[in-house]
């Protein structure tokens, strides 16, 4: 043979494939419980060859290649499956059991005691960030709208969120991580206080009203965990003109979209809004606050994150009410405000199991308080037996918090955490009495935490969390261990039943230390079960608690200051909670309603013995409702809030038995209160618009009722007169434009 | 002699070489028409995973995957119907597509065709969850049509995308059934002359169109 021809020959043996080694491979695919799965993609890799399972699950498929070939599985859901293959000719029949794969879309998550408001696509989170500011009632403040949902009171007359029978103080906030103090403005004699902090800078809200994560502590009742932004979609200016302020901002992201910074100014002053809707107070000088914030944000890499948000405040208020005291005189009373607050914050992966957490947080707080006595003609004025009513109160605080957060990802979704936290809290307070003595004081709390979690995926349908957290106190000189624990089962898709439970430790509010006798830390114990339902944009929750309270503080007057005297107080708290919540039945209408029962008795500061504190009521509920009307381009909310009648009671100090007693208690009437808000957003529907204007019509109390939250009294005890919002109905009116800085043509030239 | 056998060797190869693009070509002309038939999510999933197989196993062309990124978003479409709100349900559709879509894209950079279907996925991310996302995926979406326009200005599947824009959007949001028809006239105008640079190249539209104008009438 010439060698010619057999290159030829051998060249066509190269080209040459038997046509006959068509393999047929069909076979079955399941998945859990032995069902059927649809919808997979079986494939010979390397090649064509392949075909979907239909909805039995079943698949077949002829294939020209031969020998070992490697089978591929792969659906949605699952963990990818792959199998080797002989390929010959003799027809191959599978049967193939996909896993389940484990992601947070499916998966079990532990909600006892948790109501989340974020942009994860969480199937438990049953509100979204949108809805925060959405919230009739809530006057754009996040507690606002907080308060709409169950466990939650209705207290009109304070600050803070007062969670299943807790006070105020038994709440913390954190933003990403760290302590916030000073959350609200700083407190007024019977006039609630917003909170600092505009709603826009949070992606997302955790709301636990109980059996919180072991990442956190000092707080008795509740923990309010606050997300901040990332980088922002595009730089934006914005500005809003309102009845109350006017703010002027600006947002900048970096062509390359790795960073970003922004900063904006606000005035806000009263004056205006006050001489249209009077108010109980006669303002001397109407509420004013200067606010100015500051952020940056840069993405330190594919996964890192590095956040600066910091604030500023000053404010200034003074007043005049008539005195319950002596007739014909006033009161007088004005505080100045000037706060700082400061948060750093990073997050990073280590490797592709580790990730770290880091953030420290610091606030300079200083108010100035001023009050004395003035007669008709505000003068100031000294009246016997009444000399008390005259004092200046400074105080400075520093705080500084810190914390360290590891978290190593184990199977699946299951994961270990641990860390650290240092709380340093240092406050000088100078007391001046009616003559001018002083009685300065000075305290200093360090507050040293370590604390270890995991959350542990038995199956998919079952989770774990077990956390531990030891606490050290400086100014007790003492430690604590605090146990939680929390379980998740799944029921069905997108049913599921959870139980918490936890010891929660708090140090004694620092504004009756320092004491003269050694204290402990007050505690909490909590016992939580919910059954949660998420199902096509209607959500139900119902969820049973007993909280029992333990080492409450007990107190007396010493230089007519409240002191603490002890930690004999205890008490309990117990009842149930229920959330309906429905996009669907009505087209574009969402409502939700939540009510909850509380049954509550505490014995704590000077109450004579355990009764039901006055910022407990024992039904309280609300119905929110959001229709956005296309034709009209706006959206229309509203809000109802009710609570069943408030205990109220004045105490006072019999000199003969040296016992606090009541000398008065009641029920004030039940509340009500209707809220109603528009919204008008005239940009939808135009293309590029240039600018996002939002126009805000609120009105609180619309029919007008009338609202008591509570009773004061004269220092005699003689006298009581009732505690009413400051106005009955109020109504804000404001625009607030945010100017798209149009990068169109940027993103366009990057892309081409 | 060794001219001979480097022949022989360039031959063969030439002639495997062909053989593999031939199989391509012919399995591509098989599925790609199944397209302009398929009316059914299901339909569509099968025929992504389908497209899936002769990507993954080519890895070099861009059309296996661009088909498979449009079958899988056109099935997230026939799953969440023009009223959406099924974020639950096609958002794991659209990350899907994405993904199949950015292979495509590292293939073929700054193709139209691919950036038409990228507009597709914003807009059916958008659909889930308007309210919370129209500020987001709305200028999204424009942008990637914007860009699709500025890269050839006669596909005609940018007019039939910015036509059902504004036929399926609210008049009081800026849709016009009078503007979407001027858009799809458009469209048609542009099919008249359009040469797909082959016949497993994009050449679909025409179909949608004629539905649309239908609904004119």
């Amino acid at each position: 043979m010439k060698p010619i021809q057999l290159l030829l020959w051998v060249s066509l043996f190269l080209l040459y494939k038997p046509a006959s080694a068509q393999t047929v491979v069909k076979g079955i695919v399941t998945g859990n419980k032995s069902k059927p799965v649809y919808g997979v993609s079986i494939s010979i890799k390397d090649s064509y060859d392949g075909a979907t399972t239909d909805s039995l699950g079943r698949f077949s498929f002829t294939t020209a290649e031969t020998g070992e070939q490697l089978l591929q599985a792969t659906a949605v859901g699952y963990k990818p499956f792959s199998q080797l293959l002989k390929l010959q000719g003799q027809p191959i029949t599978l049967t193939i059991a996909l896993k389940e794969e484990v992601t947070e879309l499916q998966a079990v998550v532990i909600t006892a005691g948790t109501f989340e408001a974020s942009d994860k696509k969480r199937a438990s989170a049953v509100l979204d960030p949108l809805d925060i500011v959405t919230t009739a009632s809530a006057n754009g403040d996040i507690t606002g709208a907080l308060k709409t949902l169950p466990g939650a009171q209705t207290v009109g007359e304070s600050e803070g969120l007062f969670v299943r029978g807790g006070t105020a103080a038994e709440t913390k906030t954190f933003i990403d991580g760290t302590l916030v103090n000073n959350f609200f403005f700083s407190s007024v004699p019977n006039i609630a206080q917003f909170s600092r902090f505009s709603p826009f800078i949070f992606k997302g809200t955790v709301f636990s009203t109980g059996g919180y994560s072991a990442l956190y502590g000092q707080a008795l009742s509740s923990a309010l965990i606050l997300e901040s932004i990332d980088l922002p979609e595009r730089s934006t200016a914005s500005l809003g003109v309102s009845v109350l302020s006017a703010n002027a901002g600006y947002q900048h992201l970096a062509k390359n979209k790795k960073s970003s910074w922004g900063a904006s100014y606000g005035y806000t002053n009263l004056a205006l809004a006050f001489a249209v809707i009077k108010q109980r107070q006669d303002y001397s000088r109407a509420p004013a606050y200067h606010n100015a914030d500051a952020n940056f944000r840069i993405k330190t890499s594919a996964t890192g994150m590095l956040k600066y948000y910091g604030y500023f405040s000053s404010s200034k208020l003074a007043f005049t009410t008539p005195s319950i005291d002596s007739l014909g005189y006033y009161d007088r009373f004005s505080i100045g405000n000037t706060n700082h607050y400061h948060n750093l914050s990073w997050r990073e992966n280590v490797g592709r199991r580790w990730k770290v957490q880091l953030g420290v947080s610091y606030t300079n707080n200083k108010d100035d308080i001023n009050s004395h006595m003035q007669d008709e003609d505000k003068k100031e004025v000294s009246l016997d037996g009444l000399e008390a009513k005259k004092f200046a109160l400074d105080s400075r605080g520093n705080y500084f918090n810190a914390k360290m957060v590891w978290d190593r990802r184990l199977r699946g979704l299951s994961a270990f955490r641990f860390g650290a936290e240092y709380n340093y809290a240092k406050d000088d307070i100078r007391y001046q009495d009616y003559s001018g003595t002083p009685y300065p004081s000075q305290l200093r709390d360090d507050v040293t935490s370590v604390f270890a979690e995991g959350d542990i995926y038995i199956t998919n349908v079952l989770a774990a969390k077990a956390g531990l957290r030891m606490e050290h106190s400086s100014i007790l000189d003492k430690n604590n261990l605090a146990p939680r624990l929390s379980l998740a089962y799944k029921l069905g898709k997108g049913t599921q039943a959870s139980v918490a439970y936890g010891i929660f430790y708090q140090n004694p509010e620092r504004r009756y230390l320092p004491a003269a006798q050694p204290l402990t830390f007050m505690q909490a114990t909590h016992y939580i079960a919910q059954f949660q339902r998420v199902v096509n944009q209607q959500s139900f929750r119902a969820e049973i608690f007993y909280k029992k309270y333990d080492n409450l503080v007990k107190s007396g007057f010493v230089n007519y200051r409240e002191t603490a005297v002890n930690n004999a107080g205890y008490g309990d708290a117990k009842g149930i909670e229920f959330f309906w919540r429905d996009k669907k039945t009505i087209k574009s209408l969402d409502y939700w309603i939540s009510y909850s029962y509380l049954d509550t008795k505490r014995d704590f500061l000077t109450f004579p013995y355990a009764i039901t504190p006055n910022f407990a009521a024992k039904h309280t509920g609300s119905l929110v409702v959001k229709k956005f009307v296309q034709s009209w381009k706006m959206n229309l909310n509203t809000a109802y809030n009710f609570a069943s009648g408030r205990p109220y009671y004045n105490i006072g100090y019999d000199p003969a038995t040296s016992q606090y007693q009541f000398t008065d208690r009641g029920h004030v009437p039940d509340y009500h209160n209707v809220s109603f808000a528009i919204n008008y957003l005239p940009f939808i529907g135009k293309k590029n618009p240039k600018s996002y204007p939002v126009w805000v019509l609120q009105v609180s109390n619309i029919f007008n009722i009338r609202q008591v939250y509570g009773y004061q009294y004269s220092y005699n005890g003689l006298r009581k007169q009732e505690v009413v919002p400051t106005s009955r109905m109020f109504v804000f009116i404001g625009c607030f434009i945010s100017f798209g800085v149009d990068r169109s043509d940027e993103v366009m030239n990057n892309a081409l | 002699m060794k001219k001979v056998l480097f022949l022989t060797l360039l031959l063969s190869a030439v002639l495997a070489g062909q053989s593999q693009s031939d199989k391509f070509k012919k399995a591509m002309e098989q599925w790609v028409p199944v397209f302009d038939t398929t009316y059914s999510a299901d339909g569509f999933l099968t025929l992504s995973n389908t497209f899936q197989r002769i990507a993954d196993a080519e890895k070099n062309q861009w059309l296996p995957y661009y088909y498979a990124a449009l079958t899988q978003v056109n099935a997230g479409y026939m799953i969440s119907g023009p009223a959406g709100g099924a974020a639950d349900k096609t958002d794991p559709i659209a990350d899907k597509a994405e993904q199949l879509l950015n292979k495509a894209a590292e293939l073929a950079k700054d193709n139209s065709e691919i950036f038409c279907v990228r507009k597709m996925i914003a807009t059916l991310r958008m659909t889930a969850d308007p309210m919370n996302r129209y500020m987001t995926y709305g200028p999204a979406a424009e942008a990637a049509l914007t860009t699709a326009k500025k890269l050839n200005p006669d596909n005609p599947r940018v007019y039939l995308l910015e036509g059902q824009d504004k036929f399926y959007t609210p008049e009081q949001y800026g849709g016009s059934k009078t503007e979407a028809k001027k858009l799809f006239e458009t469209a048609i105008s542009k099919f008249d002359v359009y040469k797909p640079e082959s016949n497993i190249h994009p050449h679909w539209g025409m179909a949608q169109l004629k539905y649309f104008m239908a609904q004119m009438q």
